[in-house]
C-alpha cells in the first residue's frame, strides 16, 4: 500500500525533478534510484506531478459502520461551574455541522456541583447535554477525567467531538484520542461537515505557510481543538432542559497524580483583552530597540505583543505572544511593526478592527491583512512620528 | 537512581514553505535542520535534575537517519545516550501513529521514571504528541509544567500552568511531563564534551526490534488522520498600502492615528 514507485518510468529529468518537488524532502533520488524516506507525509504530490512513475495504492482499510455514530459534541470547560466562553463559540459551530445530516449538537460536562449550571448549556445550542457531577471530579486530573471522557464516547457514541484549545483541552483531548485510538486535529481554523458525517479540519502547517485540510476517514469519533476566539459566540436564547445524569463509578476517579494546591495567577496584563495592540516582529532588530516602541505604545494606551520568534529568542514572555500558538486577540487597533504577517500570526489576529501595518518588505504577508499598510523602515518613521505626536501633544 | 527519558524532534530549519500560486505546488526553500527549540526546555529539566541528584538521561527521536544529528547535540549538552526510532514503516504517521511509535520504542529501553516532552515542535506545532505517548504507555502526564518543586524515586512535585490558575500536583513515578516554554533558561551544547566524546552513544532502533509488529500500527497505515490537500492561505481584504519616503509615510500614519483618535491626549 502507499506510494509505489515505477523504477522503468523514472527518467533522470523526472528523478530530479521529484525529488525537489517534494514539500517534505522525503524523495531522493541519486541518478538511478529513487527513494521515498521516512519523511512522507503521503501529500501525493509526487503522484500528481509525476507523470505516472508514482502511483498510490489505496489501503482497503476496515471501513466503520459511520451510522452508528452520530452527533457533534463539545466539550464544555468550566471552572466550578462558571462556562469558559470557548465552549459557546464551539457550540455555535457544533449547531451548524450537525444540522448538515441532522445530527443533534450535545454537550459534555464534567465536575463536582455542576448539574444545574450545566443547563446553560442549552441556552446556547445544545440539544442534550450530559454530566458527570462527582466530588472525585472537582479538580481537573488527567486520568479520571479522561476515563468519564472515555466512557461518555463508548456509550453515546457521537460521531465529531470538538474541545476548546486550552491548557485542559490541549491535555485532555489528545489523551482520549489516543485511548479511542483515533485521529486529532489540533488548532483548527475551520471547520466543515460532508454529507458523509465526515469532518473537515482545516488547519495551518509549517508555521502557517500553509494550509491543510485534514479527515478522519474511516476512525469515529473525529476529534478536533479550536483556539479560544476563532469562532463566533452564538446569541444566548432562553431554552431549558433536563441534563443527562451519568453514572461515575469508583474505578473511574483512580488516580496516580494528587493536588496539593490552586493558586490564582498574578494578574498580568491579558493581550487578548486588550482594546489597542503594538506588535512587534522579527522586524526589530535589537532588545535595546524595544524602548523606542514602547514609547510608542505609551502614547496610543497600548499593549504590548510579540510574534513567536521574539518569545524563542527570550525577548518576551509567552503570554505577549499573538497568534495560533499564543493569543488570540480583536482589539480596535493593532499596529504591526516589523511582523511578516505568517498565517500562524495572523490566524490570532485577524479579527481585529483596523489592522495598521509598518514593514520594509512590500511583498510581506501582513499587508495582505492589514487595513492601513506602510511600506518602510519603521527605524526612520517611528521617530518621525514620535515628534509629530509630541508636538500635538 | 532516576531514569529519566526526554523526547525530542529534529525540525526543519526554517518554515518558510510557500504554495506556487500558478501551480499549487509548494516551494521549500534548501535550509537545513535543527533542534526542536522546546525540547531544550525538557533536556534543561532533565539535566538540571542530573546536576543535583544521581539520574541517567536517555534522548529519545523518531526520524530519517540524519535525526542522529539532534540526538548528538542533546548528548553534547550532557545527556547519557540516545535512541533513535527510524523506520521506513514509521513513514508519514500522524499523531496517534508517532505518539505509539514513541511509546513501543521507549518500551523496549526497560525501565524509566520519568519522561520529559517540550511544550510542541515548531513544524507539526500540535502540543499533542506527548500526551498520547503518556496514554499508550498507561502512566499519568501533565502538561504546560513551569517547576519542578522536588523529585525522589516514586514521586515528582510539580506547578503547571491550568488557565488563570496555577496547580501544584504530586505525581507518582513513572509519568511524563511536557515542560512550558517558561519554565527554564536552556544550557547550550559543551564544546568540550563534543571533543572529547569518542564513542558513539547513539543506538538505532527499527521496526524489526519492535515488539508489536502489527504494521497496521505504525506512520501512515496507522494514522487515521488524512491531509487531503495543502493550499496557500486566503488572502483578502480591502488594503490600504502606502509607499513613499519616511517622512511622507509618517505623515500619513499620524493623519489617520489623529483621525480615528487613537493618539492619546497628553
Amino acid at each position: 500500500m502507499g506510494l509505489i514507485v515505477h523504477k522503468d518510468k523514472i527518467t533522470p529529468i523526472l528523478g530530479e525533478k521529484l525529488q525537489k518537488l517534494c514539500p517534505f524532502g522525503a524523495i531522493s533520488y541519486d541518478g538511478k534510484e529513487l527513494s521515498i524516506g521516512m519523511g512522507c507525509k503521503s501529500c501525493k504530490l509526487c503522484v500528481k506531478n509525476g507523470e505516472g512513475a508514482i502511483t498510490f495504492e489505496e489501503e482497503k482499510v476496515n471501513t466503520i459502520d459511520k451510522s452508528q455514530w452520530n452527533g457533534v459534541v463539545v466539550f464544555c470547560e468550566h471552572f466550578k461551574g462558571k462556562i469558559h466562553n470557548i465552549t459557546f463559540e464551539l457550540l455555535g459551530k457544533a449547531k451548524e455541522l450537525a444540522d448538515v445530516n441532522g445530527h443533534k449538537v450535545m454537550a459534555l460536562m464534567i465536575g463536582s456541583g455542576i448539574t444545574a449550571q450545566s443547563k446553560e448549556l442549552f441556552c446556547y445550542g445544545a440539544d442534550e447535554v450530559y454530566v458527570y457531577d462527582d466530588p472525585g471530579l472537582e479538580n481537573f486530573l488527567i486520568e479520571p477525567y479522561a476515563n468519564v471522557f472515555e466512557d461518555f464516547i463508548r456509550k453515546i457514541k457521537p460521531s465529531s467531538i470538538l474541545v476548546g484549545a486550552t491548557n485542559i483541552g490541549r491535555s485532555l483531548a489528545p489523551r482520549v484520542a489516543a485511548r479511542i485510538e483515533t485521529g486529532l486535529t489540533a488548532d483548527c481554523t475551520a471547520l466543515e461537515m460532508t454529507k458523509d458525517t465526515d469532518l473537515v479540519q482545516i488547519r495551518p502547517a509549517f508555521g502557517g505557510n500553509i494550509m491543510a485540510r485534514i479527515m478522519t476517514p474511516n476512525h469515529r469519533p473525529q476529534f478536533c481543538t479550536v483556539r479560544y476566539k476563532i469562532f463566533s459566540k452564538p446569541e444566548r436564547k432562553e431554552i431549558s432542559g433536563n441534563p443527562k445524569v451519568m453514572e461515575v463509578t469508583k474505578p473511574m476517579l483512580t488516580s496516580h497524580a494528587e493536588i496539593l494546591n490552586i493558586e490564582e495567577k498574578p494578574v498580568d496584563v491579558d493581550i487578548s483583552e486588550a482594546d489597542i495592540i503594538v506588535q512587534v516582529g522579527r522586524g526589530v532588530k535589537s532588545k535595546a530597540d524595544l524602548d523606542r516602541i514602547q514609547e510608542f505604545a505609551a502614547s496610543l494606551g497600548a499593549t504590548m505583543a510579540c510574534t513567536r520568534p521574539l518569545v524563542e529568542n527570550g525577548w518576551f514572555d509567552a503570554k505577549h505572544q499573538i497568534g495560533l500558538s499564543g493569543r488570540t486577540v480583536k482589539p480596535k487597533l493593532l499596529v504591526s511593526i516589523g511582523v511578516s504577517g505568517a498565517v500562524q500570526t495572523v490566524a490570532g489576529m485577524k479579527g481585529s478592527d483596523c489592522i495598521i501595518a509598518i514593514n520594509n518588505d512590500p511583498n510581506a504577508p501582513i499587508f495582505g491583512v492589514s487595513t492601513y499598510g506602510f511600506v518602510g523602515d519603521w527605524y526612520e518613521i517611528l521617530p518621525m512620528l514620535m515628534k509629530k505626536i509630541k508636538k500635538e501633544a | 537512581m532516576i531514569n529519566i527519558i526526554v523526547c525530542v524532534k529534529q525540525v526543519p530549519g526554517s518554515n518558510n514553505v510557500k504554495v506556487d500560486d500558478k501551480t499549487g505546488l509548494l516551494i521549500r526553500p534548501k535550509t537545513g535542520n535543527k533542534l526542536n527549540p522546546y525540547d531544550l526546555n525538557a533536556l534543561e529539566v532533565a539535566l538540571s535534575i542530573k546536576d543535583q541528584k544521581e539520574a541517567s538521561v536517555k534522548v529519545v527521536t523518531m526520524g530519517p537517519p540524519q535525526a542522529k544529528e539532534v540526538l548528538n547535540e542533546c548528548i553534547w549538552m550532557g545527556c547519557d545516550e540516545g535512541v533513535l526510532l527510524s523506520d521506513r514503516v514509521f513513514g508519514g504517521a500522524d499523531v496517534l501513529a508517532t505518539s505509539y511509535t514513541i511509546s513501543q520504542g521507549i518500551k523496549r529501553f526497560g525501565s524509566y521514571d520519568l519522561i520529559l516532552c517540550g511544550k510542541q515542535t515548531t513544524d507539526g506545532d500540535t502540543a499533542q504528541v506527548g500526551a498520547e505517548v503518556a496514554e499508550h504507555l498507561g502512566i499519568p502526564h501533565l502538561s504546560n509544567v513551569m517547576e519542578i518543586i522536588e523529585i525522589d524515586e516514586s514521586n515528582v512535585t510539580v506547578k503547571a500552568l491550568q488557565e488563570n490558575l496555577i496547580i501544584t500536583e504530586k505525581i507518582q513515578l513513572p509519568c511524563l511531563l511536557c515542560t512550558d516554554s517558561d519554565i527554564n533558561t536552556p544550557r547550550l551544547p559543551s564544546y568540550k564534551r563534543k571533543k572529547n566524546m569518542k564513542e558513539d552513544l547513539i543506538k538505532t532502533l527499527t521496526f524489526a526490534d519492535y515488539e508489536d509488529q502489527n504494521i497496521y500500527r505504525y506512520g501512515l497505515k496507522g494514522s487515521p488522520t488524512q491531509v487531503q490537500k495543502v493550499f496557500p492561505p486566503e488572502r483578502n481584504h480591502n488594503s490600504q498600502v502606502f509607499n513613499g519616503n519616511s517622512n511622507e509615510l509618517a505623515e500619513n500614519l499620524f493623519s489617520i492615528l489623529s483621525e480615528k483618535k487613537f493618539i492619546r491626549e497628553a
